[in-house]
């Protein structure tokens, strides 16, 4: 007798970033390779268990609809992510979900990366467009949008800072204050971030000038900029509120200035 | 003269910080700084206050300025914030969160 279906062989690993393993099922081996190359550093045994578990589909070129720009909808306990390059689903309160996305890094990456914002949004944390470092064992945020200076900053960073990313930066609150973890979502520096943490001990907003210098910012403004450079994509009331309050959570427990520099190593002179 | 009454949209999230009202639409994360009128209208904003009322006692008092001009003014304000949905206003009083 013919035998008309075959064993299927299922490949899975686990991304942990900020505390939060994601485990990812695929049974295309070349896709498993990418995604080992594209988040070392962030691989992790998959012995415990994970917060999501995510099964993916790859589809080819072409084949999804296209939307211009990324929807996240939340119905009947379900999140619902669209894109032109993807389309994903994910019920919480299972941990389960699934993707159907290009076999691109930036695919997958853009749905790792709403799914971060909407589990950090109930936890109090957030996604922040940011470079961030440590220097002595302390975690610095350099907020800023595209342009500002994040990846320069970066760039100049000397060899006793380690960077955490060049454009995305992944906060959660511990204890009084909150924590910066690395990141694999990068920028134009195209270098994934150190796994590894610090407590936050300052928020810079960015700005190229002629000089370097740190100036204070009323608290109304540390909080409309930093509202202005946290990611949030979903059309969510609650989860809208919850982020609102976390940044001003954000603002009260940690300093916000100006850092207005130019562009040479001596501004990391500042930053201790 | 019309005779608004007016009352804060209680899904969307406000703070005051350092005197300034921010206040952020739940629909879309519009983010809105109110200026200092604006704010003593929302904060006043319970639904059962006229506006003219409010006008009267928290407007005129605190800044020199015709109760006539500074009502038009504040309707004006009104039915601004109304028009981003986070200000209800109706010409009778609003039960929390019943007027549309």
């Amino acid at each position: 007798m013919l035998e008309l279906t075959s064993e299927v062989e299922r490949l899975s690993l686990i991304i942990e970033v900020g505390r939060m393993p994601v485990r990812v099922n695929t049974t295309d081996r070349d896709f498993l390779g990418m995604l080992q190359e594209r988040y070392a550093g962030y691989v992790v045994a998959s012995a415990g268990d994970a917060e999501i578990e995510f099964d993916t589909e790859l589809a080819p070129l072409g084949n999804l609809p296209p939307v211009e720009d990324v929807q996240v909808l939340q119905r009947d306990g379900r999140w619902s992510l669209t894109r032109g390059d993807f389309r994903a689903e994910w019920e919480p309160a299972k941990r389960r979900g699934w993707i159907r996305l290009k076999p691109a890094p930036y695919s997958i990456d853009a749905v790792l990366r709403i799914v971060h914002t909407l589990v950090l949004a109930k936890q109090g944390g957030f996604l922040l467009h940011a470079a961030s470092a440590i220097r002595n064992g302390k975690a610095f945020l350099f907020a800023g949008v595209s342009e500002a200076g994040k990846t320069t900053i970066s760039r100049l960073a000397p060899p006793d800072v380690t960077l955490l990313t060049d454009e995305i930066s992944y906060v959660r609150p511990q204890g009084e204050g909150y924590v910066a973890f690395g990141t694999p979502f990068t920028g134009e520096l195209a270098k994934l971030g150190e796994n590894v943490s610090a407590p936050i001990a300052g928020l810079y907003l960015l700005a190229k000038g002629s000089e370097n210098r740190i100036d204070p910012i009323s608290a109304g403004e540390a909080a409309r900029s930093l509202l202005a450079n946290v990611l949030f994509f979903a059309e969510d009331e609650e989860l809208v509120q919850s982020i609102f309050q976390t940044a001003f959570e954000f603002v009260s427990r940690v300093p916000i200035s100006r850092l207005t520099f130019f562009p040479d190593a001596r501004v990391w002179e500042l930053i201790r | 003269m019309s005779n608004l009454y007016v009352a804060r949209n209680p899904r969307v999230a406000a703070r005051s910080l350092d005197g300034e009202m921010m206040i952020m639409s739940g629909s879309d994360s519009t983010l809105f700084t109110l200026n200092k009128t604006a704010t003593i209208i929302w904060q006043s904003a319970d639904g059962a206050t006229p506006l003219e009322q409010i006008v009267r006692q928290k407007i005129c008092t605190e800044y020199q300025v015709e109760a006539s001009e500074a009502l038009r003014d504040a309707e004006s304000v009104a039915r601004n914030l109304a028009s981003h949905g986070i200000l209800q206003i109706s010409e009778q009083p609003i039960l929390h969160g019943a007027a549309k």
